[in-house]
């Protein structure tokens, strides 16, 4: 059962847009010289993100014996780092939906998503990017399985029958898709992200996160981190599925042993990075 | 009761001929009550030593109150003798922590995992306990009443005030008093300045003439410029603090792990020699093994 591509082109260009805050906020504190009140105005700004970060510090979790009314006074009273914290958790979580959708566990998604986020900016950080661009490895990873969401959320019937397709055969989930619904979650994913005019190497990172061939990686750094990224995340679930390509093996620098034992440091990191950030929710 | 300083140091323990002195541990405070109770702030590396004492007397019975959990408040809990010993009764208090939600069971568990340390949390003989905290909801601890207040850090820190019979102790963890983010000519610099005087105002009133108080002051009044949002305090912010509640006796500790013994006993010439200095209080710089009886 093919998707409808003209409803598909017509449901992509009627998605919100990316939220502006959750942009700047991105912009603003991946930079070192991050201003407090830079911050705080940006914020103001959104109110509803500035509701979101209210309701937050004001929730038990917090347990604060005065009620906060506004953003300077929560930075005043719980510090400007936990708000900055809090903002970009905030800010990014509310860009996909997180509705239950055929057969799809959006909230794994969701999570899987996040670490791939997390685990890309990481190893862009390792390679050496300065830290002004890690944050569109983190954007990349939140958002590379988009067409996936977009499937399952407006396509379900269609979505069903690729996933009993995959069950029933070998196929992995890329070549289902092109057999069943006649398009990848890549491609879709792309079609997204030129809707919300993604900066272009984004776009390229989720049309090509599954890519394997070397020529589209070796010169697309946040394409190869957030494919890397990926395929170690899942690495850990089904290790017997996976094989790394070489080009990414030797990005990453070391043999298949070494970057598993490395892992489960990683994993932590990803892990406290992600619980984090899931606090927003 | 009797308060003794067991770890004075910031950040990391610096041992060595040039902190004989002023001590090389980092930040544990131990605290007994006429009755005997023990209670204890922080796990910094001092309180290794305070458990070789308190288990002078088993079974240990204590209270552990941990202001945050960044490295130095909490590095030397693996090495806290009573945790091993079948009988020892200890009751963690701290705070949860909201932006990587965890518990302190699952904080503290984690340092102690198999990679790091050869024994494990479940594996503690102790009967342990722990608590969270909620801002100034007192906790009752034999004869004493702690309350905790959440004070300005990277990461939330609770002050502790301790009452009993009558006489108070207070503690600040690690704490920078917050300070305005805009400036002078933004208009939200007066709004800024008003919620500030006030969360300083609250903070004034929760330890009003307090007996003893030992606070933050990792930098000196040249160096924090360049440290501002570190979230540590200096000499200038504990005299401020000690003018705005009125302290009677305001320690000074969490020293900077680069200050020598000389370089210490320089400083505190030069703050002794101040004209500024508040003239009810009477002001020192923390010694890791001194004791004070309130
Ligand atoms: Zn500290
Ligand atoms: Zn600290």
């Amino acid at each position: 059962m093919p998707i409808d591509q003209s409803k598909l082109t017509r449901l992509v260009e009627t998605l919100p847009a990316f939220p502006e805050s959750a942009q700047k906020i991105i912009a603003l504190t991946s930079r070192v010289d991050c201003s407090p009140k830079q911050l705080v105005k940006i914020i103001e700004h959104d109110p509803v993100l500035t509701m979101k970060v209210l309701k937050l510090v004001n929730s038990a979790y917090f347990g604060l014996s005065r009620e906060v009314k506004s953003v300077n006074h929560a930075v005043v009273y719980v510090g400007i780092n936990t708000i900055k914290n809090l903002a970009i958790s905030v800010a990014t979580t509310g860009t996909l939906p997180k509705q239950n959708a055929a057969g799809l566990d959006t909230r794994a998604l969701w999570y899987h998503s996040l670490k791939v986020g997390v685990l890309a900016k990481i190893l862009a950080e390792e390679h050496g990017t300065p830290s002004t661009q890690t944050v569109n490895y983190f954007v990349g990873g939140l958002l590379h399985d988009i067409g996936r969401l977009l499937v399952a959320h407006f396509f379900p019937d269609e979505y069903k029958s690729m996933l009993s397709h995959i069950n029933a055969s070998q196929d992995s989930i890329l070549e289902s898709e092109a057999l069943v619904l006649g398009i990848t979650h890549a491609e879709i994913g792309a079609m997204v992200s030129e809707h919300w005019q993604l900066p272009a190497e984004l776009q390229h990172c989720i049309r090509h996160h599954h890519s394997t061939q070397a020529e589209l990686l070796v010169n697309a750094p946040l394409t190869m981190a957030v494919n890397a990224a990926n395929l170690l995340i899942h690495l850990k679930d089904e290790p017997e599925k996976i094989t790394i390509p070489e080009c990414i093996l030797q990005w990453l620098g070391a043999p298949v042993e070494d970057v598993l034992a490395r892992l489960t440091t990683l994993e932590n990191e990803v892990d406290k990075a992600v619980s984090f950030i899931e606090i927003a929710g | 009761m009797k308060i003794t300083l067991y770890g004075v140091r910031g950040s990391i323990p610096v041992p060595g001929k040039d902190t004989v002195k002023y001590g090389g541990n980092t930040t544990c405070i131990g605290l007994e009550t006429p009755e005997g109770d023990q209670i204890i702030f922080d796990g910094g590396t001092g309180i290794r030593v305070l458990g070789m004492t308190l288990i002078k007397q088993l079974p240990v019975k204590c209270a552990l109150f941990i202001t945050h959990t960044h490295w130095d408040h909490i590095q030397g809990l693996p090495f806290f003798t009573p945790f091993f010993i079948p009988g020892s009764e200890v009751n963690i208090y701290g705070s949860f922590d909201p932006i990587y939600r965890k518990d302190l069971k699952t904080i503290l568990s984690n340092q102690m995992e198999y990679c790091y340390f050869p024994v494990r949390e479940c594996e503690l003989n102790a009967q342990i306990q722990y608590n969270h905290v909620i801002e100034r909801q007192p906790i009752t601890v034999g004869s004493a009443t702690i309350t905790p207040i959440l004070l300005n850090h990277p990461v939330l820190n609770y002050g502790y005030k301790v009452e009993c019979h009558k006489k108070t102790f207070f503690f600040t963890g690690d704490y920078e008093p917050p300070y305005n983010i805009y400036d002078p000519d933004d208009h939200e610099f007066s709004e800024y300045e008003t919620l500030l005087q006030q969360q300083r105002g609250q903070l004034a009133d929760f330890i009003k003439h307090c007996d003893l108080v030992v606070a933050d002051s990792q930098y000196s009044s040249e160096e924090y410029p360049s440290k501002k949002g570190w979230g540590h305090g200096s000499y200038d912010t504990c005299i401020q603090l000690a003018k705005e509640a009125q302290i009677k006796h305001m320690v000074m500790t969490h020293h900077d792990p680069l200050r020598t013994d000389a370089q210490l006993e320089q400083i505190w010439q030069g703050f002794s020699s101040r004209t500024d200095l508040p003239q009810n209080t009477k002001f020192e710089l923390a010694i890791e093994g001194k004791s004070f009886v309130l």
